[in-house]
This record gives C-alpha cells, structure tokens and sequence, in this order.
C-alpha cells in the first residue's frame, strides 16, 4: 500500500467522522431484518428498503462521507501541503486516495445491501446489490473526490446532488436519470438480478458507459485539478 | 548548490495586486524576507514552493519552474505558516511518511537523522497532537529536511516560538547555510533577524523595498528620524532650550505638548533629561510616536 493510502487511511478512520458510517447501514440491516422477523411479505417492504433506503440514501451519503473524508478534510486543514511538497505524481495521489474511498464505501455498503438483499429475495440478488454498490462507490468516490478539489464546500454539494439531483428531480424530470449514478447502480443490479423489486430507468448501456465516464472522467478532472493546486495566501 | 530565482514576478487577485513586480536571485545561505503583514511575503513563497501560478513573470529553481512541476520537491522543502499536521501520526511517522514519499533509499535511517537534527528523538513516539507549538513546529521542519532539499522555505517558522527556541532554531538554519543550504524564511518582526549575519530581502505593498546585507538595512532603520510626543510643565520654554541640542531637526507647538523630531534616537533620548533638569521643567510624558512596523518599513521603502 503506498504511504499515501496509508495517511489517507490512518486519517479517515482516526478522526470521530468514521463514527458517522455506522449507523446508516445498521438501520438498513435492521430494518430488513424486523420485515423479515415479522414475515412481512418482501413485495412490500423490498423497494422500500433497497432502493429506497439502500440505494438512494446509504450508498451514496457514506460514499460522501468518506470521499469528501480522503481529500476535502486535509484540504480543509491545510494538510494537504505535506502530501503535495512531495515529488509525487499527482495521479497516484489521487489514485491512492480514489483506491481508499472506493474501497472503504464500497465495503461498507455493499455488506448490508448483500444482507438486505438476501433477506428480501435470494443470495443472487445479493450479489447483484454487490456489484451495483461497487460500482456505484467507485463513481460516487470519483465524483465526490472532484467536488473536494472544485469547492471549499463538497459535502453541501454532494448532498445536494444527492437529494436535489437524484432524488427529486431524477424522480419528476426523466432527462436527469442519465446524469444519475443511482440509476446505473438500479440499472446493472436488476440486469444481473431481475427482481420486481428494481426499476432500472436507464438502458443497461447507458448504466455501464456513464458509470465508467464518471469515474474515468472524474479522476482525470482530479488529476489535473491537484497540478494547479493553489494555496491562496494568508495574511494574518 | 541551488539558485531560486524571480524574474519580474507579479501575482494579482482580480483587482488587487500582492505582488508587484518583484525580481530576486536566492543564494546558498541564509535570506529573511521581511516585510509588515499583508505585504505579500506568503505570496512569494507560495510561488516559489508551486503553489501558486505567477501571474507575470518567471520561479525557478535552477532554471526549472516551480509552478506544474512536482519533480523539484526532491530538492525543495517547505515549512508553511499554516500548522496543520496529521495529528494522528507520531512525530516518527509522519517524518518516515514524509521520507517515503521522497522515495529515499533509506527512510528510516533519513528519518532518524532529520529527528536527531532538530532534538524531536525524545518525543519522537508522541502523537502529533499531544505537542507544543514549538514541537510541531520542529517536528514539521524535520519532515521539510528529511529529504535534505538543497531549497528550503519556511514562512514565519518562529511565530509562536519561545525565545530559547527561536535561538535553536536559528542556529539551525545557521548551520544547514554554512553547509551550502539555500534557505529563506520570512518573518514581519524586524528583531527577530537580529542575530542574522546574512542577507535580507524587504518587501512592503508587495515590492521589493530594499535588498541586501542586513547590517546595511539595519543602520537606515536606526538612523531614521523618530518622533516624540512630549508634555512638561512649561512646554515652550522647553522647546526653546531642545531647538540647541544637536540631536534635534524639528519641534512643533500643539495644545497637548509638543511633538519633537530627532535624527538620532540615542542622543535625543540622552539629553532629554539633561536639559529638563537643567532649566528645572519636570517632564510629565515621552512617547515614540512611530515605532510602529510600517512606519520602520515605508522609512526603509523612501531609502
């Protein structure tokens, strides 16, 4: 592991903020687990939990936590200097740090979604919530990551493309849906898995394309963001 | 041996220029950059440390440019005003980072060394956090010379420091110019140069004010006019007796006492009392009215 996974890492999981991963994904586990205590019929309670819960809130809110956490954070501090007056390229900085947040929201959402998911239906439903989390963490972290090096503010602009983009207007406006990494993660999840459960609104191409775009796109942005990083000058 | 070197630099902020015109060739040794706050010495060596574009003008470091060009942190260190460390790391940790990510062949060896040269080997398995200023403070030029830059840059390093402190870390940098180091740091408190033998760059409202060996610099600032405010108990028949006395180039009679213009500070303030005494006036009140830094500074800027 290259020393800057390894501070970014230390970091992350060093800082009170790791605390803020729990208990999203309990609530989802939780919750599938009490609709399937009580033999609630998965018809029901599937969608809501999934996708609902799962797909629309836990995936993308702790892959903002942790990818605004990798660089936004040391951003913020002003530690950020230390990593950067180094003779690194700044691909592998970014590289290393999209590597630890895609690791880390991918693994933490992808295990309750496979709880749930098997809960609701079968063990290859849940495996096809894997796939579709992972993918989605490693475009979300992707995202998330450009947005630390584009504004002072990534946390409130993630969640805005969260809630606003994906959540309101993905559900009224059908022309955002291509723009939406929720979708995609929808999309390839019910084509590995075909459920009643999941509605992908976009085409399975369209899903496997964007979701790369995003996360091809994004990191390059980054990559080329991190070269002119600018430190603006502090009069005291 | 390393030359960085300012080539009609200028770095504007919209509307508002930081830095003007600035030309300036850095030497092996020791150079302060001085200059009041906000007069765009975190600018300069933003500049030179990359991190920030020129707006005008050319930052090199033996010919290569600073800005887009990671490779010259092999041979460039930075110690930045802001005290942001991974506080999470141990002193040794963060350092043993910092040598790893310079891909030297040895980091634990480098990192003992650069521990050992500024006395953090005692606290090297404390956390970051747990430091003093003063601590961190070393702990963060360590991580900048782990590398042995033949460049190194530090922006205020003894803000914050005790005087004992302030005193190592001099000799520090002291000993790491005579090895052949290149070495600036910036600071805004003229006294805190004072032990400084070597040369000293001034910039006020971004220009370069005044270049050149310190002791040079010294003497313009001590050889400028100062003015009093003075109040005693007849303060014409005062004045009268002042106007005879050599140190003295101007008085002026206000409602509240006078205000007195002396070209040497030591005799003026010598002979004061001896003329007071002398003509039986009791003083009641002596203030330096332009002590202030800029004043020190726009003296040196008319020079």
């Amino acid at each position: 592991m290259s020393t800057v996974a390894y501070i970014t890492a230390r970091g992350l999981f060093g800082r009170r903020r790791v605390l803020l991963l729990l208990p999203l994904p309990l609530l989802l586990v939780g919750l599938a687990l009490i609709c399937r205590a009580y033999d609630v019929d998965p018809d029901q309670w599937g969608q809501a939990v999934v996708v609902g819960l799962g797909l629309a809130v836990v995936l993308p809110v702790i892959s903002l936590i942790v990818g605004t956490g990798v660089l936004g954070s040391e951003v913020d501090d002003g530690t950020i200097v230390h990593i950067l007056t180094k003779p690194l390229a700044r691909r592998d900085i970014i590289l290393a740090k999209l590597m630890v947040a895609a690791g880390v929201s991918a693994l933490t959402s992808a295990i309750p979604l496979f709880v749930a998911g098997v809960l609701a239906d079968s063990v290859r439903f849940g495996l096809a919530l894997v796939v579709g989390a992972v993918a989605g963490a490693i475009a979300y972290s992707a995202l998330f990551l450009l947005l630390s090096l584009l504004t002072r503010r990534p946390v409130l602009l993630g969640l805005a493309y969260i809630l606003v983009w994906e959540g309101l207007l993905g559900r009224f406006v059908s022309g955002t849906r291509v723009l939406s990494i929720e979708q995609y993660v929808i999309t390839i999840a019910d084509k590995i898995a075909p459920t009643g459960m999941l509605d992908g609104k976009v085409s399975v191409p369209v899903a496997i394309v964007m979701s790369v775009l995003f996360a091809i796109g994004g990191t390059i942005y980054a990559v080329n963001r991190l070269g002119s990083f600018s430190v603006a000058g502090e009069t005291s | 041996m390393s030359t960085v070197e300012l080539q009609n630099v200028s770095r504007w902020y919209g509307n508002v220029v930081a830095v003007n015109d600035i030309s300036m060739t850095l030497q092996p040794g020791v150079t302060g950059l001085l200059g009041p706050n906000g007069a765009g010495k975190t600018t300069v060596l933003h500049m030179m440390a990359g991190f920030l574009a020129p707006s005008k003008g050319t930052v090199t470091i033996d010919g290569s440019p600073t800005w887009r060009n990671p490779g010259i942190y092999r041979e460039l260190g930075l110690v930045a005003e802001r005290e942001a460390v991974h506080g999470f790391l141990t002193a040794y940790e963060f350092v043993l980072a910092c040598a790893k990510m310079q891909k030297l062949p040895d980091p634990a060896a480098a990192t003992r060394r650069a521990l050992e040269l500024v006395e953090m080997t005692p606290a090297q398995d404390r956390r970051i956090d747990t430091f003093s200023k003063g601590m961190r403070q070393r702990t963060r030029v360590a991580a900048s010379l782990v590398h042995e830059p033949r460049v190194l840059l530090l922006d205020e390093p003894f803000n914050g420091m005790d005087p004992r402190q302030r005193m190592h870390m001099m000799e520090l940098l002291h000993r790491l110019g005579d090895q052949g180091h290149t070495i600036l740091f910036s600071s805004h408190i003229l006294e805190e140069v004072e032990q400084l033998s070597g040369l000293v760059q001034v910039i006020v409202a971004g220009r370069l004010a005044a270049s050149g060996d310190y002791r040079r610099i010294r003497r313009l600032m001590t050889n400028r006019p100062h003015v009093f405010a003075v109040q005693s108990s007849d303060d014409r028949k005062l004045a009268v007796a002042l106007i005879g006395e050599k140190s003295v180039s101007g008085i002026e009679i206000e409602a509240t006492g006078l205000t007195v213009r002396a070209s040497d500070y030591g005799s003026f303030t010598r002979a004061l009392p001896r003329i007071a005494l002398g003509e039986g006036i009791r003083l009641r009140k002596l203030l330096p009215s332009d002590e202030s830094l800029e004043s020190v500074f726009s003296y040196l800027l008319e020079a």
